[in-house]
């Protein structure tokens, strides 16, 4: 399982990518495999307002349908429209171009601590 | 969980296991969407070991599966197969199967998940001189499928596969094993199901790979299995048949010879008839990105208010790259060209009836 050290992660399986008040998202290498091939992905719209562990976007994989869980609140800035025509990078390269959404958060401070470290979300896939 | 012979083989090909009719099974092994396009465009192996193999024998056998199945087994000449289905006297649907005429017995292969139902209710309505034999536990099944299986198969025996037509089989050799080969399979491709001892079924799954390296050969799991034969609108039961679907419904009207002389659930199945179907079972293409799914429910277009039916089956195509799905729908809303919206987790999504098969092959 590819659980990359120098990123924070959720329960719901997003991965987030912290550069000072932004934050790219997108979920797990165990994510995208225990969904399988990904077919469609509804992406957020550049400027929505997020709010923290609410459902932002949508997932159709061969398997399983799933929700995507903003991981922090604040604004969509930039979303990965890549995977409009490529959702297969999803399963590819889930940590680079598979990415999902850059926001810009707005209230980092207090809710980074409802995020795992590496060994935590390690942890979760494992049990 | 039971295993099959190959079980142990799948988890060393890294597949992803799966709970499926009481086996340790291979739901995919790299990708469900590659796996079905590599049976598509070349070949693919199942183990599909959990399949149930009944044996019929007795001077009554004729009659016995005669009366239980809905297809004309009289018809059924030596070394053919058939394609059929078990009913309650309600006309319910108990199991679809295959039936194979041999020489001295009939041969019913049953879904792995109804084994031990379709035994009790073969035993419940046993009659006359006719004896049941269960093999599952002793056969192994491997399904050779795609356009290039043949060319795979040919080089391991000395019988003349391209003699074997659609739906009949023989008995011989395959890499030095006795194998049941028929032309049959799940997936609207050419290709051939072997049955085997299990104690040969390594042998021949890896003279198989060594024979289909030229041809990209691959293992496939159940995932690519359900989305092939969605491709070809065939039921899978427990989604789209049951006991409470009847065949004429469920699309099965060809299978179902009610000119054959009695058999279980004839009387109501005629009844249903008589009375006109209240609703057919269809194939639907999606507008847009959906992705039809198991249960979701579909609506009259332009009426969001009841639901008229419920999809039973549902996917992406790989080859068409467009949700399908199967559902029954009231009979005035199962014309080609009806237009239904589904409900997709709150968002409605536009479908209409479209002919099926959803794919055909093009060779």
């Amino acid at each position: 399982m590819n659980i990359p050290q120098e990123l924070l992660y959720t329960k719901d399986h997003e991965w987030i990518r912290i550069e000072g008040d932004t934050a790219i998202v997108g979920v797990t290498d165990f994510a995208q495999g225990e969904l399988g091939d990904v077919v469609f992905v509804q992406l957020p719209e550049v400027g929505a307002k997020i709010e923290q562990e609410k459902a932002f976007g949508t997932i159709e994989a061969v398997k399983a349908v799933a929700d995507v869980y903003a991981p922090l609140s604040g604004e969509v800035i930039a979303v990965n429209s890549e995977l409009n025509d490529h959702p297969e990078l999803m399963n590819q390269d889930p940590y680079g171009k598979g990415w999902i959404a850059k926001i810009k958060a707005s209230k980092l401070a207090a809710e980074k601590a409802r995020l795992l470290n590496p060994s935590a979300y390690a942890d979760l896939t494992s049990a | 969980m039971k295993k099959t012979a190959l079980t142990e083989t799948h988890r060393a090909l890294g597949a992803k296991m799966v709970e499926f009719a009481g086996y340790e099974m291979p739901i995919q092994y790299s990708s469900i969407r590659a796996e079905h396009l590599r049976v598509r465009e070349s070949v693919g192996v199942f183990d599909v070991s959990h399949m149930g193999e009944f044996y019929v024998t007795g001077s009554e056998r004729e009659a016995f599966v005669d009366r239980v199945t809905v297809n004309d087994v009289k018809a059924l000449s030596l070394g053919q197969v058939q394609y059929s289905c078990m009913c309650k006297p309600h006309g319910g649907i108990v199991d679809d199967l295959l039936v194979y005429r041999f020489a001295d017995q009939i041969l019913l292969v049953v879904n792995g998940a109804n084994v031990v139902k379709d035994w009790n209710w073969l035993k419940e309505n046993l009659r006359g001189n006719v004896q049941l034999t269960d093999r599952t536990d002793e056969i192994s099944l491997l399904a050779i499928q795609g356009r290039n299986a043949l060319d795979v198969i040919q080089p391991l025996t000395k019988i003349p596969l391209a003699e074997i037509k659609y739906y009949w089989f023989c008995e011989g050799d395959v890499a030095g094993r006795r194998a049941l080969i028929s032309r049959t399979g799940y997936t609207g491709e050419d290709g051939f199901e072997l049955y085997l001892a299990n104690a040969d079924a390594m042998t021949v799954w890896n003279a198989l790979f060594d024979s289909g390296k030229r041809f990209r050969i691959e293992p496939i799991g159940l995932g690519a299995r359900d989305s092939l034969r969605l491709e070809m609108k065939m039921c899978l039961y427990g989604n789209d048949i049951d006991e409470t679907t009847h065949p004429l419904e469920a699309g099965l009207g060809w299978i179902t010879k009610l000119g054959k002389g009695e058999f279980i659930g004839r009387e109501s199945i005629l009844r249903h008839k008589g009375a006109g179907l209240t609703r057919k079972l269809v194939g639907l293409e999606a507008d847009g990105n959906a992705f039809p799914r198991h249960g979701y429910s579909l609506y009259r277009a332009g009426d969001s208010k009841a639901s008229v039916g419920q999809v039973t089956s549902g996917t992406v195509s790989p080859v068409l790259n467009k949700g399908i799905a199967m559902g029954y729908v009231p009979t005035e809303l199962a014309a080609v060209g009806s237009r239904l919206q589904m409900d997709q987790r709150g968002r409605m999504a536009d479908m209409q009836v479209v002919k099926t098969p959803f794919y055909q092959r093009p060779y």
